[in-house]
């Protein structure tokens, strides 16, 4: 056993959860409202969270950065949000949603965590139901359902397109609902810089206010991290601009530990790169998937022609597009996982049949759709897509197959927690994409907002009990304590001391730097060579930062290029961990595919000899080399197989 | 379709320090920006361009830029989210302008939004009339399974339609009473025409009207101003919903 204790509860796992939750303490209502709890982020899980924790009757502090709750990343998740109902009747229940997300997953997640998300997942549909969000329904009235990738049944629910903006408004109005009655304090324009212990434990935080500029101190019972992913390390991702690393980053610098960095999503349909202008991609949901045929020309002359403009695709004809998912995948065809599929349109790409000037593109084409199905049907499933595709690229998806390409989407590595979400700090709580726990090595489409909801919604809410309800005698914080005013002042010194470097170029400059290192030698393909290029290369890029980036501006107005060089600042040494994350795990496994590690055909060879296990960094301080624990993967449901689609 | 090259635009952007001073407006030059670019990666490259050369940038509100997260705002050549349809700023892009243009670009301009600096706006006042009643009285936990109540599917969809608001203001910004009514009358109806919310209709929309009123937006006089501008396609019936009922909150009362 490591040094960690993942508090995985014995017995059958289906009943797990139920034993657990009898076990657990339990705390008054008397006492929750002695009891503070900060939530930062507001996203599906921190919103959810702060509302529930708040109708609980605890004392709820909610913060983010940006104006409104409502505008978190979560908000804009398109496809779905998976729950195994069985309404279909297809045969669906808990044991598959479980087996699938395990499977999808390459057998890197915990099977007691996901089988509690599988568990909880119908929860989540009435909850949402109920507050009013406007899910996809039959003409009967009942709710209706979609297919995702890596699934062989129909259990993903939608509003749309814009399933993750419904499910985000829904907890935002549980949460307004909670801010009306006093019971939450809300913090919008507000940014976490660090975390404050006492006595070993979370006991609140530093933040900014960013329109002020002022430096503020907030003092709980626990700390509730629900921040999202990292994946704006890459410079270029479907994250929203302001979506960063730097909450974990302080949380691991303060002793809680960081799990399989180096599992990151690339989502293979995201609207392909243009020039070198670009500050975003954008994702075109997975949903598409379920009616778009992806295919490359067979002959690399169709190929080379497209890419200098002298072929339109509609005029290859089908006998010379290469289907090339139906023709590896025939059992799962378009619908194989998201790592299988964009690691098939690279392999694609870099034989030399992309599609676009830069010839990293494939077809995404809804014809076969269209003339099975009629345009009508295609423009209800996929009409805000389509229309967002031909406001961005100026081609019209119903006329001509859309062009996509894999992007950096999602990070399922994150902070470590127990199964109560707890981190390695106590009194500290992960939640959503922040932590590490359901996803394994891969995310299947759909099950991000699940994880979110379930978190806050159905699982935190009881374990942070069990936590609390020994803190009962424990004071508030006392914000004045010297321990607020030494972390007060690191924040402050190392905002001084960015903002003096006074060099001679932006933030932007470091980050397109450090996102081309992360893309070439840790994105879709890796290799230890490459790896460890990387890591000196960051070092280097970092060293530049810290002595040339310029900050204009003052530290008492609203400044964004301040706030964007404390995010790029973390995210050169998330980019280190996660290469040396990449480069101990020398096997590939969803995600994270290592060159040395892979089948006579290409495809991703898992080695569970070695690599059953969960890494888990420890911070050593500024410089030093971080320490790796091993949480080791116990399955004893499911057999342990190579992952296959075909 | 293929991206061009726009050699040459001017940007007169509003600048102001901050929510006390007194602002005005500032021209910049910006070179060779591909048709392809959103306009706000315009903006990114010319404020790269002002902090290389020692010059505060320009400060605005985004997010997503994917047109969902509704942070963006702006008025460009005197529209909200400027001269395209249905798409918020992050989606608008450059193959819109022309060559040698002048383009000029201001915050939203209404007394419940103030400027927090440059293209910035404070629009806390959203947040507080949605506070008022923007929602379903539910707790988590003990609600019924999600099938219980069928729902005609013209209504969710219908509740669809008016639930699609992404909270920018655009409806404001383009209002010349900056009156908030499409705001509060798609949350209004995204509520009243599904049974879960239905319950609460009438007091929802005489709470989030009162409070509407009293932070100092302006009334509606049927412009449909709204409506033309709205990235979402907001519709105006929503306002008629809304209004039926306010009505009916007021009768009863």
């Amino acid at each position: 056993m490591s040094i960690l204790d993942n508090k995985i509860p014995e017995g059958p796992l289906a009943e797990k959860w139920n034993k657990h939750k009898a076990a657990i303490k339990v705390v008054s209502p008397a006492n929750k409202r002695k009891l503070e709890i900060i939530v930062v982020g507001t996203g599906l899980g921190g919103a959810s969270a702060a509302a529930s924790l708040a109708e609980l009757g605890y004392k709820v502090k909610a913060f983010c950065y940006q104006d409104s709750p409502r505008r978190a990343h979560s908000i804009a998740a398109q496809g779905g949000i998976n729950a195994a109902k069985n309404y279909q009747n297809d045969n669906d229940s808990v044991y598959r949603l479980f087996y699938d997300t395990i499977k999808g997953g390459d057998y890197r997640a915990r099977e007691a965590n996901v089988y509690r998300l599988a568990e909880v997942s119908p929860n989540i549909i009435d909850q949402c139901v109920a507050q009013g969000v406007p899910f996809g329904r039959e003409y009967g009235g009942l709710l209706d359902n979609r297919s995702f990738g890596g699934v062989l049944v129909s259990r993903t629910f939608y509003a749309r397109g814009q399933t993750g903006q419904q499910l985000l408004i829904g907890a935002y109005q549980a949460l307004n609902r909670q801010i009306s009655k006093g019971a939450v304090e809300m913090y919008n324009r507000h940014e976490m810089l660090d975390l404050v212990k006492i006595d070993g434990k979370a006991r609140g935080i530093i933040a900014r206010d960013l329109v002020s500029g002022e430096i503020k101190r907030f003092g709980a019972h626990a700390v509730v991290v629900a921040t999202g992913g990292y994946g704006n390390v890459f410079f270029l991702s479907t994250n929203a601009m302001g979506s960063n690393g730097s909450v974990a980053w302080q949380c691991y610098k303060r002793g809680a530990f960081m799990s399989n960095p180096c599992f990151v999503q690339i989502h293979p349909t995201c609207i392909p790169v243009h020039g070198d202008q670009q500050s975003k991609l954008t994702l075109m949901s997975e949903s598409l998937r379920n009616d778009g045929r992806v295919w490359v020309p067979k002959k690399k002359e169709d190929a080379v022609k497209l890419q200098k403009g002298e072929l339109h695709p509609n005029d290859i004809a089908d006998e010379d597009r290469d289907f090339y998912l139906e023709r590896r995948y025939p059992s799962y065809g378009n619908l194989v996982p998201r790592d299988v599929a964009s690691r098939a349109a690279k392999e694609r790409c870099d034989a030399g049949f992309g599609v676009n000037s830069e010839g990293k593109a494939v077809f995404l084409d809804f014809k076969y759709a269209i003339d099975r199905l009629g345009k009508s049907v295609i423009e209800a499933r996929y009409g805000n897509l389509f229309q967002m595709y031909e406001k961005i690229t100026d081609v019209d998806p119903y006329k001509a197959p859309m062009m996509i390409y894999p992007a950096i989407h999602y990070s399922m590595g994150g902070t470590w927690v127990d199964y109560n979400l707890m981190t390695s700090v106590p009194g500290l709580y992960s939640i959503g994409e922040a932590n590490f726990s359901d996803h394994g090595a891969n995310r299947l489409g759909a099950s991000a907002l699940m994880q979110g909801l379930a978190d806050g919604y159905f699982v935190l809410p009881y374990t942070i009990g069990d936590y609390l309800a020994d803190e009962i005698m424990t004071p508030m914080a006392d914000t004045n304590a010297p321990e607020f005013a030494a972390v007060e002042k690191e924040v402050t010194d190392r905002i001084e001391k960015l903002y003096n470097i006074k060099g001679s170029k932006p933030v932007d400059y470091f980050h397109k730097k450090l996102g081309q290192v992360m893309w070439d030698y840790v994105g879709m393909a890796r290799n230890a060579e490459g790896l460890k290029k990387a890591i000196e290369m960051i070092k280097e890029i970092r060293a530049e930062f810290w002595k040339d980036v310029r900050i204009p501006g003052e530290l008492d107005n609203l400044n964004p290029e301040l706030e964007k060089a404390g995010r790029v600042a973390d995210f050169f040494d998330i980019g280190e961990l996660m290469a040396r994350d990449a480069l101990d795990r020398n096997e590939s496994c969803g995600g994270h595919f290592r060159e040395e590690s892979a089948t006579e055909e290409g495809e991703a060879k898992r080695n569970d000899e070695e690599f059953t296990y969960v890494s888990c960094w420890e911070y050593k301080g500024e410089g030093a080399e971080p320490d790796m624990h091993k949480e080791d993967l116990v399955f004893e449901n499911v057999k342990l197989t190579q992952r296959s689609y075909k | 379709m293929a991206d061009k090259i726009l050699k040459k635009l001017k940007i007169k952007v509003w600048r102001q320090k901050n929510a006390k001073s007194k602002g005005k407006f500032e021209t910049y030059t910006i070179e060779n920006i591909s048709t392809g670019s959103s306009f706000l990666e315009m903006m990114d490259i010319l404020n790269f361009q002002l902090i290389e050369a020692g010059i505060d940038p320009i400060a605005f509100d985004h997010d997503c830029r994917e047109g969902i997260c509704g942070t963006c705002s702006l008025y460009i050549n005197g529209r909200p989210h400027g001269p395209d349809t249905e798409v918020t700023t992050c989606q608008l892009h450059m193959r819109k302008f022309k060559d040698g243009e002048t383009i000029v670009i201001e915050p939203w301009r209404a007394r419940a939004f103030p400027v927090i600096k440059d293209l910035v706006v404070d629009r806390t006042a959203f947040e507080k009339i949605l506070q008022a009643g923007g929602f379903v009285s539910v707790n988590t936990g003990g609600v019924p399974d999600a099938n219980t109540i069928p729902i005609p599917k013209e209504d969710a969809e219908e509740s669809m339609d008016a639930a699609a608001c992404i909270g920018c203001g655009a409806c404001v910004a383009a209002c010349k009473n900056a009156s908030a009514m499409l705001f509060v009358s798609a949350k209004v109806s995204h509520l009243a025409k599904l049974p879960q919310g239905k319950v609460e209709a009438a007091s929802r929309a005489k709470n989030m009207v009162a409070k509407m009123d009293e932070l100092g937006f302006g009334g509606c006089t049927n412009t449909q101003a709204c409506e033309a501008e709205c990235p979402k396609s907001i519709s105006i019936t929503n306002i008629a919903r809304l209004n039926r009922e306010y009505l009916c909150a007021k009768v009863s009362e």
